[in-house]
């Protein structure tokens, strides 16, 4: 029957854009909340590379995912802590030492995870529900996909009822819209800004552990391959808001995945110029945000990248 | 107890002088601990990395071959980083300027057209990455865009860009279907400075530029407005400074710089185009600019340091059996040094026993 085999084409698209798509949501939204603190962390590449190479060592040696991730998130928010006392406690400028902490990170996981190359470990456990996931279609998408997954959405969902329906969200997009004013109220701008940073520390650690745990199990030095890059794209083409990066974030993966398939279908589409859409979008959005800004469309951190140091 | 930073009345001076030497100390030091936890001989990893290759006039050569792109892009960067200006897609300017120089290149393959072929290769990669790096400084200008993150995305669609040409209508058709253009013209290629050595008249061309950059920055009117528009950003719109203009300009240097660089690389040492040309050249040279201070003569010293750990690293891939990212760990780490360092230049620590009992003190 081919329309039963278009189906099922449909839905390893489907699934392979949903994989594809989870370390840019996990990386972005952890990003997200560092700029909306802020702080522009340009190290995201480094820091999801870390979390690559030691997840999959945690991963390997432990045998168990759960603590790869574990290992992930703790190399990707120690990256961050580094990042932090630089920018935060010595006032250094923050594109030079994100730049630098993504070159660090590019060395160090070589470093960690030359020992590991040609390893395998078994792939992140997918959910099984019986009945549910054997829905045909919608079934493995819906219900069968492995704990990132539901993770990275669970904590989109969580970081847009922090930032928008709690105090504590409140003081945070104060602190980056102008970090002056929340320093006179009496906030500890740095405090909450360090938070951020390490906050989306562990969250890039957990989408660069994603590759090795989940989308391949094995890893390759520079397995993120840009992807950092992408995911502050996304926060960008997002305007900083949750709801637009899930958007993005599967527009993006999508993109990636459709790239694939351009040159299979043979539309004569050049693979270059689709994998260069997501980033010329990305400038174009940027200018029409910023063109309106100060109207309901942009929500960029006022205080976004400035050095702050509090005076007494 | 709080350690909290405070601004010095005035700029160190001493601490001006030393924090890059106490940068490198610190980061040998590191290094040294890296290695001795890698079980290798910290002082013979330290000889691999940083005196082996000054005493082989080959390894001399490719030191200087490594820094002349590094120190021309850095040189540019340098001027948009003292204005405070974000260009940090150098490496997109430098991958258009060899695309737009190898254009004539791959045209004038074969056919003997005589000597201009060169110097208008150098022109349009200079033109191309200065056009290029004008795409996000007139989104800033006009339309209020960060000019850090579109100067980033255009990195890739630059990369992409020169993926499909060499891949596609500029391939070899003799490159055994590797994505490569023919090998350039005697012609279109950059002159040796030696016979038979690798060093070229590139480097000629970045001391020029380092020295035209200093005559800029310290003798002349508008490499004042470069700094007061970053130091003081308000002192210079009162005084009638146009931001705007110099947002366009230092990209549009840095731009050209970076194409410059490109071309040189690819119709000197490369020989051809191929998608590996820049190896993050231009984003190394964001390091090469901070670790010479933002400054020509700096730079051209950072440069060639960098460089050398570059060489001894590929030296210590050999002799000491370690991986290429042992420099790449290096260079963040010295990174961090250098700005941690230059940070106390403005700032000192000051160890507080407790704020609240300072708060009270005060009330």
């Amino acid at each position: 029957m081919p329309l039963l085999e278009h189906f099922d084409l449909i839905e390893a698209i489907i699934l392979s854009v949903i994989a594809a798509s989870t370390p840019l949501l996990l990386a972005a939204s952890g990003e997200l909340v560092v700029e909306r603190s802020g702080v522009l962390n340009l190290g995201v590449e480094g820091m999801m590379i870390m979390g690559a190479a030691c997840g999959f060592a945690g991963a390997y040696m432990s045998g168990s995912t759960l603590v790869g991730a574990l290992c992930g998130i703790l190399a990707g928010a120690g990256m961050a802590a580094i990042f932090g006392i630089l920018t935060l406690g010595l006032a250094v400028n923050q594109v030079a030492t994100g730049l630098a902490l993504t070159i660090l990170g590019v060395g160090l996981s070589g470093l960690i995870g030359a020992g590991f190359v040609g390893t395998k470990i078994v792939p992140a456990a997918q959910l099984h529900l019986p009945y549910l996931t054997d829905i045909p279609f919608i079934g493995r998408i819906l219900f069968g996909e492995d704990a990132f997954v539901y993770f990275s959405v669970a904590l989109v969902i969580a970081i847009w009822m922090f930032l928008y329906r709690s105090r504590a969200g409140l003081v945070l997009r104060a602190v980056g819209d102008n970090h002056a004013s929340a320093h006179a109220l009496g906030y500890p701008v740095l405090r909450i800004r360090m938070l951020a940073v390490l906050f989306g520390g562990a969250c890039a650690g957990l989408g660069g552990a994603f590759l090795p745990l989940a989308y391949t199990p094995f890893f390759i030095p520079g397995m993120t391959a840009g992807r950092g890059w992408i995911a502050l794209a996304l926060v960008v083409f997002s305007s900083w808001r949750p709801g637009r990066l899930v958007a993005g974030a599967y527009l993006f993966g999508a993109v990636s995945i459709l790239q694939l398939h351009t040159q299979a279908f043979g539309l004569g589409i050049p693979s270059q110029l689709m994998s260069s859409l997501p980033y010329l979008a990305t400038v174009i959005v940027l200018v029409l945000i910023s063109r309106t800004r100060g109207t309901a469309g942009s929500a960029a951190p006022a205080s976004l990248g400035q050095v702050f140091v509090p005076d007494r | 107890m709080q350690l909290v930073l405070e601004r010095r009345p005035e700029r160190s001076a001493v601490i001006a002088i030393a924090s890059p030497l106490i940068a490198v100390a610190l980061t040998i030091v590191t290094f040294a601990a890296l290695f001795a936890i890698m079980g290798k001989d910290p002082l013979v990893a330290i000889y691999v990395y940083f005196i082996e290759p000054l005493t082989d006039p080959f390894t001399l050569q490719e030191i200087a071959v490594k820094a002349t792109p590094l120190v021309m892009i850095a040189v540019g960067l340098a001027l948009c980083y003292i204005a405070n200006i974000w260009n940090i897609g150098a490496e997109g300017q430098f991958i258009v300027g060899a695309v737009c120089g190898s254009w004539l290149a791959v045209r004038t393959n074969g056919t003997d057209v005589g000597h201009w072929v060169l110097p208008a290769m150098l022109v349009l990669g200079a033109l191309g990455g200065a056009l290029y790096a004008l795409i996000p400084a007139i989104c800033r200008v006009y339309f209020g865009a960060s000019e850090i993150l579109t100067s980033l995305m255009l990195v890739y669609v630059a990369n992409y860009g020169m993926d499909y040409l060499v891949r596609g209508p500029w391939r070899d058709p003799q490159g055994l279907n590797f994505p490569t253009t023919a090998a350039f013209d005697p012609a279109a290629s950059i002159p040796t400075l030696f016979e038979g050595g690798r060093m070229h008249v590139g480097s000629i061309i970045t001391l020029i530029v380092v020295m035209l950059a200093t005559v800029l920055l310290g003798r002349t009117i508008r490499g004042f407005e470069i700094r007061v528009v970053g130091a003081a950003p308000r002192a210079a719109r009162f005084s009638g400074f146009n931001a705007d203009r110099l947002v366009l300009l230092t990209f549009a240097i840095s731009g050209a710089l970076a194409g410059l660089a490109g071309i040189i690389e690819v119709a000197g040492p490369i020989g051809h185009l191929d998608p590996g040309v820049s190896s993050n050249l231009g984003f190394t040279a964001i390091i090469v600019a901070f670790l010479g201070r933002l400054n020509p003569g700096g730079i051209l010293i950072a440069g060639l340091f960098l460089a050398l750990t570059f060489i001894g690293g590929e030296g210590a891939q050999i002799s000491l059996k370690v991986p290429l990212d042992v420099t790449k760990v290096f260079q963040g780490i010295l990174l961090f040094y250098v700005l941690a360092c230059d940070s106390l230049i403005v700032y000192r620590i000051r160890l507080l026993r407790s704020v609240r009992k300072v708060a009270h003190a005060a009330s």
